[in-house]
């Protein structure tokens, strides 16, 4: 296992050089230019040529590469050219937010969607599993940013119980930290809960025709126990699998979310940052959520050994 | 049930942490959503608007626009001009400091003033006549000059691109390289600790800020810092800017929506006006190195066929008041404002406009417009023309993208076929089309010029002849000439101006009006 573990470590190295190359390419051909958003409409051709020399940004290409991939190593993920900041000095200012966001997000999501998508099987073809399957075809149909704007509506504006934008840190307090994230986490988690509802009543319901279900019955097991501990542990590759593949779905849907909240996190930098031309700050980002992506996938096939013994590395 | 209480209820047990700031101190701390990120705290390195905005709390200038555009000291206590008109001497007020403590002294205010120079492009034409900026002691700094120089205190006190007072040490950074400290002597202290961009921008009641004596007056007069602190907090999205300011959970939006409007005229709470002594402008630019649109006529057939009204409708919608026509070059209201010549503006006809467009010599040549998806305003005035080039029938391509794009894609001079473009929108201040000195899209230099590139000998050589006048009257015949040779060029289509109102909370008091955003003498009931 251990072993199997260090290969994958290693595994991400060869990932992340090419998700490097790529993210620095394709901002190399993109058109849009930093300097001309320095600038600004009275500055000269020269002005805006003397800016991109400061910027460094008329050096070759190969040049730019190999300074940015050596600093990466190095630690140093480079300077905004707009704030002046590091790169990871921004990032730690916005990752709190979207951790946040992210984990509230995945625990409420598992928490009502899996009970749900389990109960959507037992009760198969009942009210309760179109009511769920209802549920999770509109989950998946209806935008981030309606449902955020229609939460903020009747929560913030007509209820006036939870506040409709903004972040509080953690370190303020649980309650001012959750206050304002529990209709971000409602509104992004909408299409997740969708998403693992169905496939954990897909997989249930598979599950619930097999033999051992039927001995289990027969051997006088009560519902609960054979729904929780016999079926839905068999069921769990597949749903955990699920959960790490839609953590790129967070990902995409925190960008929404954290600005029709204006939630100060990742999600926003990057947008900010892409508009602006920010390239140290958009590389910096994307190579960030690809190590978080790699990191959970790995994580998802760790879990793999838990929930099935018969699977070995 | 509120949303207090049902927190009490839910949580009574939970021993919840103090909240932040007391309720006195909330009641001084201005709750801000600015009209951009703050991501630049340079206000020479970049012209950025909230840049600038920045720079108003943070520093201090030596001079000031009035509510009437005249000139007024600020931190200069005040100036002598030599009777030969050679040299200019200012004297700085006494006991203003910087906010690191140290005192503000005339070398400070010569090293900004050169760094300044080299970026502002007002001060570049002045620059010329200027022989030397030199220290005479702590409190006292002398222009010498080759020839008289009428506009510079106007250069040194304008609102376009101020000239902001920093530390000589600081002010000794190179004009195209970011400072990296933002100390000024202004009534408001930049907390660089608490600046996260993108999100949340402060600054603290300056105490050792010693204002200038006499009530607001547009920029001039007593910038009384009433405040503890101004927070500025980023929300990209205009609904949910809206709902935090019904809500109370901010209490000063500086560019509502105009969607919004009246929205927030319907909450009791709000106050919408219009605090913003200019208006925006919008531009038509036409690309004028390539067919179809290197031959003037056919810029002035589009011309013919443009009304203001549409476009100023599509921005701003029908809200009376909201919005003006304006057919000439200068800034209307303001002293050289005129419309001789501008006939052509006032046609307003599609079928004429066609019969131009054909006599012109139209031959179906491909007109790239570009449009900003992602700029409201500036798009909505795309979209409008790209109406009237259809209309017009002409072989329109509308090339959507997004602001980062468009002004990459402007700076190409190269043919459409090879990703070049036709025609381009932007919006501009009233301040920076008043004169001819600072008109960006008067100049018609060619390679020099703003994008599109229009040469004009006699456009030029008008410009030149305004900078040189010191007599209103003169100036006033310049501006005539001006206006009649730019509606024959048609370098752009001048498209009106829209008002841009401010937000506030009701309980915010002491909001004045200004040609930028600023935040001094404001307070909090």
């Amino acid at each position: 296992m251990f072993a199997y573990i260090v290969r994958r470590v290693l595994a991400t190295i060869p990932v992340m050089a090419i998700v490097a190359l790529f993210v620095f390419s394709l901002l190399y051909i993109a058109p849009g230019d930093p300097a001309a958003v320095i600038a600004g409409d009275q500055a000269t051709p020269a002005d805006v040529e003397r800016i991109r020399a400061s910027l460094g940004l008329d050096r070759p290409f190969l040049i730019r590469f190999g300074e940015w991939v050596w600093n990466i190593l190095n630690g140093d993920m480079g300077v905004s050219i707009f704030t002046n900041l590091p790169v990871t000095t921004m990032i730690k200012q916005r990752i709190e937010p979207t951790l946040s966001l992210m984990i509230l997000t995945l625990c409420l999501a598992i928490t009502i969607a899996v009970p749900m998508g389990v109960i959507a099987a037992w009760k198969q073809g009942t009210w309760i599993d179109r009511a769920v399957m209802g549920f999770a075809v509109l989950g998946f149909s209806v935008p981030v940013f309606v449902v955020g704007y229609v939460l903020a509506y009747i929560f913030a504006l007509e209820l006036d119980w939870l506040p409709v934008q903004g972040y509080t840190a953690f370190s303020q307090g649980f309650f001012p930290w959750l206050e304002n994230l529990i209709l971000p986490s409602i509104a992004l988690g909408g299409v997740y809960i969708a998403l693992i509802a169905r496939i954990t009543r897909a997989t249930m319901l598979e599950v619930l025709q097999q033999d051992y279900i039927r001995t289990a019955r027969a051997k006088g097991a009560g519902q609960t126990n054979i729904l929780f501990l016999h079926a839905l542990k068999n069921a769990a590759v597949p749903i955990v699998t699920v959960i790490g593949i839609g953590i790129a779905l967070l990902i995409g849907g925190a960008v929404v979310t954290e600005s029709v909240f204006a939630i100060p996190g990742l999600g926003r930098l990057t947008v900010d940052a892409i508009l602006r031309r920010d390239y140290p700050v958009i590389q910096g980002v994307v190579l960030l959520f690809s190590f978080i992506y790699v990191l959970v996938n790995l994580l998802i096939d760790l879990l793999y050994t838990l929930f099935d013994p018969r699977i070995r590395y | 049930m509120q949303r207090r209480s049902l927190m009490q209820a839910g949580f009574a047990a939970a021993a919840l942490p103090a909240p932040a700031f007391s309720q006195g101190a909330a009641a001084r701390t201005l709750r801000v959503i600015p009209q951009a990120n703050l991501t630049s705290l340079d206000p020479v390195w970049t012209t950025a608007v909230v840049t600038r905005n920045h720079a108003f709390l943070t520093y201090d200038q030596l001079c000031a626009q009035d509510a009437k555009g005249e000139i007024q000291p600020q931190m200069a206590e005040g100036w002598v001009t030599e009777p030969d008109g050679l040299a200019v001497t200012f004297t700085l007020r006494p006991g203003l400091r910087f906010h690191d403590g140290e005192p503000v002294l005339a070398r400070d205010c010569v090293a900004s003033i050169k760094r300044w120079a080299r970026r502002d492009p007002f001060m570049q034409v002045l620059s010329a006549q200027v022989a030397e900026v030199e220290a005479l002691d702590d409190r006292r700094f002398r222009f010498r000059l080759k020839k008289p120089v009428p506009l510079l205190l106007l250069a040194l006190g304008q609102t376009q691109f101020p000239c902001f007072i920093m530390p000589e040490r600081i002010a000794r950074t190179d004009a195209f390289q970011q400072i990296r400290e933002p100390i000024g002597s202004g009534p408001f202290r930049f907390l660089s600790d608490e600046w996260n961009p993108g999100q949340r921008s402060v600054w603290a009641k300056f105490d050792g800020y010693v204002p200038r004596e006499g009530a607001v007056d547009g920029l001039a007069g007593g910038r009384v810092p009433r405040l503890d602190r101004v927070e500025w907090t980023v929300i990209t999205d205009p609904a949910t800017a809206a709902s935090a300011m019904t809500t109370g959970e901010q209490d000063y939006w500086e560019y509502p929506l105009h969607d919004l409007l009246p929205l927030l005229r319907r909450n009791r709470q709000v106050v919408v006006e219009q605090r913003l002594l200019d208006g925006t402008y919008g531009i038509c630019r036409f690309n004028t190195l390539h067919p179809p649109f290197d031959n003037p006529a056919i810029r002035r057939a589009v011309a013919m066929a443009v009304d203001q009204r549409d476009y100023l409708r599509a921005v701003a919608g029908n809200e009376a008041g909201g919005w003006e026509a304006c057919e000439g070059v200068f800034t209307c209201g303001t002293p050289l404002a005129n419309e001789a010549g501008s006939e052509v503006l006032k046609t307003h006809d599609i079928d004429k406009a066609k019969a131009a467009l054909a006599a012109a010599g139209y031959n179906g040549e491909k007109v790239v417009l570009v449009a900003p998806g992602d700029y409201p305003q500036i798009n909505a005035l795309s979209l409008v023309t790209a109406d009237v080039l259809r209309r017009l029938g002409m072989n329109l391509e509308v090339v959507s993208t997004d602001w980062g794009t468009l002004i990459q894609r402007r700076a190409s001079k190269e043919t459409v076929e090879k990703g070049g473009w036709s025609i381009i929108h932007t919006t501009s201040s009233g301040q920076s089309l008043s004169l001819p000195v600072f008109h960006l899209f008067l100049r018609a230099n060619g390679p020099q010029a703003w994008f599109g590139w229009p040469e004009d000998a006699e456009i030029e050589r008008l410009r030149a002849a305004w900078t040189e006048t010191g007599d209103a009257a003169e100036s006033r015949r310049i501006a005539e000439a001006l206006n009649r040779r730019a509606m024959e060029v048609m370098a752009y289509v001048p498209l009106g101006f829209y008002w841009q109102p401010s937000a506030w909370r009701r309980n915010v008091t002491g909001v004045f009006k200004s040609p930028v955003t600023a935040f001094w003498n404001m307070g909090k009931t």
